[in-house]
């Protein structure tokens, strides 16, 4: 570039780079010429042949979906065949018209069309798509007598998938959902992409996704001979396709719909566990939703309901609903005091019925405090004031030590959704996690004040409850953690082999069996004679627990009453509790969101699963909600 | 009565004073033979076929109408189209529908547009305009807010992802810079850091990325999987041999085996029923389309002018080269069809447009000089 501006020498340089793009055309298609002698003359031979064996086409078979059953052999997840309608849009050319013209064989709604129109845009478009599924035999006939008007609409069998108990466990079994470009990414990354020709469903959450490639199977093929309309002649070869493997769970159908028949239609979550393995017996989160609804694609119009209802069914809140654990807290408070030498059992303080630290009061929820308190009382009586006193005697670092050893504020490693990531962690406070959690400097300090509603279960503490039954399930175990999982074992189809899915210790805490040994008196205790007595009156097994309550709503100073508070505000009830106290078949936690006290609503959901599983029938009268509870609760 | 035919030939004269008939001929002779290709590819109906012919006579009305606009008017396009364009864009980019996996469709209530395939002829419009507008001050700093002007829609039409209309409006775009005199050095530059990199943008990619790239070299690690297409397209041609199966009797496009066969894959059709002979033409008639673009470049009076005919007649080696590079197997597959060939209204359209954009410069030049 000169600094003077010269058209001539412009138009020169213009010209000249014209000359040279000219050349880089040639070059290119020569080049291109070259790859084309190279495919049609030298190599036409080979081609010629390839293109003859093309006559030979592979159909895939797409294998049945592995059946998922519960521990008692329940079927929870099963394929049918049924006869769908597809058209394939890269083959017809006016598609409005066609499925209009269509429409007068065989009844074709709205509906069908707006699906249609919604998997079209998903879909490559050489790909078949239903505009009707489950077709009658008469449907069936009556299209195939008109087929040869229709090119590019066929018939096909397809395998759909069944949930028959519906709402019951949906949570934990998940859906099946169309294959969207998500779904492809994952195949393609799990270098599955050869199994995944021909099918159309994945899992999509829950058990389903987890072991998507273990239920899937492998695809089959067929080898057939086709003409040069591109019909099928003849068969050549069948290459069977595998089943996939099936599921046996850990987890008790029955019980499963028996706990969520006592949820009712309050929200909350339970989780039940097997101490001695981590097997999931039960996993509730309510309300619940029918995943036969996600088979054939959901509607808009039910996908907007299930995700915009206010009760939020589609969240499953045993594994991603974070809670503080309230008076539940206690009882692991306690197990760390005695294992880190922080108090004896018999030691007591005397509550006047608040804390003072610094210039704040904290308060007990009995008036005039619980007296001379030791552990055992604290426990059964849920004493704050002997919990404020620990905490500060703690630190929170020390809390926050013991209580991720139990597991709390750590994803317990279940197998549902995708991977690890799809469970949540919830929140165990510490002077780090409050330095990472918050950007400004003053926010980032810890204040000695705050450790202080952290001994109670309050302040920043948050756990799923599924976090709250593991650690539960590890006292009942002598302080032995098993990694909670759902699949008891998976039955090859191919070798009928049983794949037992090993119950895999996550840790062993080394607890001192003198410990253990008091907080299981003072868990019992809160049945017998404390909290949960009337939740478990009568009961012929003894059953240890601890009610808690956690606040939802904040009263600054006010007196907590429960009718001048609106539903949503009320408090979560909390329950944990496992059975035999002396050799434990059973752990669990509940929670009842808004349901008030403890001791009130998520007790009596414990016993009733408690009862259900150990003696196999449900206690006397049952009550949902024990509204008589609330004057005998002491807690807060 | 003999004025009357007068004022015929007059008017006749007027209608067709602004058609290139070289260009006008070797454009028909390519549509030619892509109608008669999307014939054989949907030889189940004739349904494409009308409807490609139907959408060559809006081209051909499109090329005749901007054929007549003078160079000067199209100038006054150039920052509208171009506005237009990024703002549709950022339409896309926030309330765009996705189809096919790809969010490149904006919903207007009765129709679909995509704003990407307008950026075609916005991109070389605007930055011809801008290096005519800054022609006597030119420093290199232009070069540097022309490039910004280029990456901006580029990296948004990349990003939908669409990378085949990304390619063609990027190359387009580099094409004026480059005409306009992009110093060698910095051209120079460009390809070595692109080479460097190279490696380095290898290790970044994800696993399956680095598998379609594997499947170029060798279409046969993956049969059942991405490399299809190649493999079924690359029969096809090669099957084809010197002479070819003849016209509707290719095997591999009749029995459903070659994907997209009348848009993007058209090309395989084509070279299985009419061999090397028939590619032969084919890109004689695409060198012939390119050789008459360019000297109208060369041709044009002013620096606006030759810019934008230079980069669209580029713009169609392209299209053209990327297109059957792919499909015969040389190059990764990107969605790009071939031009005038391939089935499709837009692309026809827009096609044409270029075309009418040349026509105009080439008969308006004497215009400008007197």
């Amino acid at each position: 570039m000169g600094d003077f501006h010269n058209p001539e020498a412009d138009l020169d340089r213009f010209r000249f780079r014209s000359g040279f793009a000219a050349i880089a055309v040639l070059l290119a298609f020569g080049l291109l010429l070259g790859r084309f002698i190279w495919l049609q003359v030298v190599q036409h031979d080979f081609y010629q042949t390839r293109a003859e064996d093309n006559r030979i086409a592979l159909i895939p078979i797409v294998p049945n979906r592995g059946v998922i059953t519960d521990r008692n052999g329940t079927v929870l997840a099963r394929n049918y065949s049924a006869f769908t309608l597809e058209i394939t849009p890269s083959r017809v050319a006016d598609l409005e018209a066609t499925i209009d013209i269509l429409a007068g064989i065989i009844d074709i709604q709205p509906k069908d069309r707006k699906r249609f129109k919604r998997l079209m845009d998903e879909a490559k478009n050489f790909e078949s798509i239903p505009i009707r599924t489950r077709l009658t035999d008469a449907e069936v006939a009556k299209f195939a007598a008109q087929r040869y008007r229709f090119p590019g609409i066929e018939v096909k069998a397809r395998l759909f998938r069944q949930y028959p108990l519906a709402t019951v466990a949906s949570h934990a079994i998940g859906y099946i959902g169309r294959i969207t470009d998500r779904d492809l990414t994952w195949i393609e990354e799990a270098e599955k992409q050869a199994t995944y020709k021909g099918t159309d469903h994945i899992g999509k959450t829950g058990l389903e996704q987890r072991y998507e490639f273990e239920l899937h199977g492998e695809t089959g093929y067929e080898e057939v001979e086709i003409d040069a309309g591109g019909h099928a002649l003849r068969s050549l070869k069948r290459i069977p396709p595998v089943s996939g493997n099936n599921l046996a769970l850990t987890l008790d159908a029955k019980l499963q719909e028996i706990t969520e028949q006592a949820f009712g239609d309050r929200k909350g979550a339970l989780v039940a566990i097997e101490p001695s393995t981590g097997g999931i017996l039960a996993l509730v989160s309510n309300p619940t939703y029918d995943p036969n609804l996600f088979v054939d694609g959901i509607t808009p119009d039910n996908w907007k309901e299930l995700n915009e209802h206010p009760s939020k069914p589609m969240v499953n809140r045993a594994i991603n609903g974070a809670y503080p654990p309230g008076s539940t807290f206690k009882p692991f408070m306690a197990l760390a005091a005695l294992e880190m030498g922080k108090r004896t059992p018999s030691q007591a303080i005397s509550d006047p019925g608040y804390y003072n630290f610094g210039n704040h009061q904290f308060r007990d929820d009995k008036k005039g405090g619980h007296g001379s308190v030791d552990m055992y009382k604290s426990i059964v009586q849920s004493c704050d004031t002997y919990y404020y006193m620990l905490a500060n005697d703690m630190g929170i670092d020390n809390i926050s030590k013991f209580m991720g050893q139990l597991g709390l504020g750590q994803r317990t490693g279940i197998d549902l959704g995708k991977d690890e990531f799809g469970e949540s962690k919830g929140v165990l406070p510490s002077q780090e996690w409050k330095r990472q959690r918050f950007k400004k400097p003053e926010q980032q300090k810890w204040y000695a004040g705050e450790t202080i509603s952290i001994g109670i279960g309050q302040g920043y503490n948050a756990y799923t409850p599924i976090q709250l039954a593991q650690a539960t399930a590890t006292i009942a175990n002598n302080g032995v953690m098993f990694r909670p999982h759902i699949v008891h074992h998976i039955i090859d189809t191919k070798t009928g082999e049983k794949r037992l899915v090993e119950p895999q210790p996550i840790r062993d805490l080394h607890l001192k069996p003198q410990n253990i040994e008091v907080i299981r008196r003072a868990m019992v205790g809160v049945n017998k004679e404390g909290t949960g007595a009337r939740a478990f009156a009568g009961a012929p097994y003894e059953a240890a627990g601890k009610t808690g309550t956690a606040q939802v709503y904040s009263l600054k100073g006010g007196q907590y009453k429960e009718g001048g508070i609106k539903k949503e505000l009320r408090d979560h009830a909390l329950f944990i509790a496992y059975a035999p106290a002396d050799n434990p078949k059973i752990a669990l936690a509940v929670l009842v969101e808004n349901g008030g006290f403890g001791a009130q609503s998520a007790a009596p959901i414990a016993r009733m699963v408690i009862d259900y599983y150990l003696l196999g029938k449900l206690p006397a009268g049952a009550a949902p909600e024990d509204s008589s509870a609330i004057e005998e609760e002491g807690e807060e | 009565m003999i004025d009357v035919m007068g004022t015929l030939r007059r008017s006749w004269a007027q209608l067709i004073a602004h058609i290139d008939f070289p260009l006008l001929f070797i454009t028909l002779a390519i549509m030619t033979i892509g109608l008669a290709t999307v014939h054989s590819a949907t030889f189940d109906g004739n349904q494409r076929l009308f409807s490609q012919a139907g959408n060559l006579g809006v081209a051909m009305l499109c090329m005749w109408f901007v054929s007549r606009l003078p160079p000067q008017k199209l100038m006054g396009f150039a920052i509208p189209l171009y506005v237009l364009g990024v703002i549709l864009l950022i339409g896309v980019f926030f309330f765009g529908v996705t189809v096919n996996g790809a969010r490149r469709w904006l919903s207007l209530g009765f129709t679909r547009i995509q704003p990407s395939e307008m950026m075609k002829i916005a991109m070389p419009l605007m930055l011809a305009w801008y290096f005519q507008t800054y022609e006597a001050t030119l420093k290199f700093k232009h070069y540097v807010v022309a490039t910004l002007l280029l990456l901006v829609p580029f990296a948004m039409i990349a990003k939908q992802p669409d990378l085949g209309t990304a390619l063609l409006v990027g190359s387009v775009g580099f094409y004026v810079i480059f005409f306009a005199g992009l110093p060698w050095k910095v051209i120079g530059g460009l390809i070595a850091i692109g080479a460097g990199s190279a490696p380095l943008l290898w290790t970044m990619m994800h696993d399956y990325q680095k598998k379609r790239i594997l499947t170029l070299i060798d279409p046969t690690t993956d049969p059942l999987g991405s490399g299809y297409h190649i493999i079924q397209a690359t029969i096809a041609i090669g099957s084809g041999g010197a002479i070819g199966k003849g016209y509707l009797n290719g095997t591999q496009t009749h029995l459903e085996f070659i994907p997209e066969k009348h848009t993007d894959f058209i090309f395989a059709v084509f070279s299985e029923e009419w061999g090397l002979l028939g590619n032969t033409l084919l890109l004689f008639l695409y060198t012939l389309l390119i050789g008459r673009g360019l000297m109208i470049a060369s041709a044009a009076p002013t620096l606006f002018s030759r810019l934008l005919a230079g980069a669209i007649t580029l713009g169609f080696f392209t299209y053209a080269f990327i297109n059957m590079g792919m499909v015969s197997g040389i190059l990764p597959v990107v969605g790009v069809p071939l031009p005038f060939m391939s089935y499709g209204g837009t692309a026809l359209v827009t096609l044409f447009i270029g075309i009418g954009i040349l026509m105009s410069i080439h008969t308006h030049r004497m215009l400008v000089k007197k």
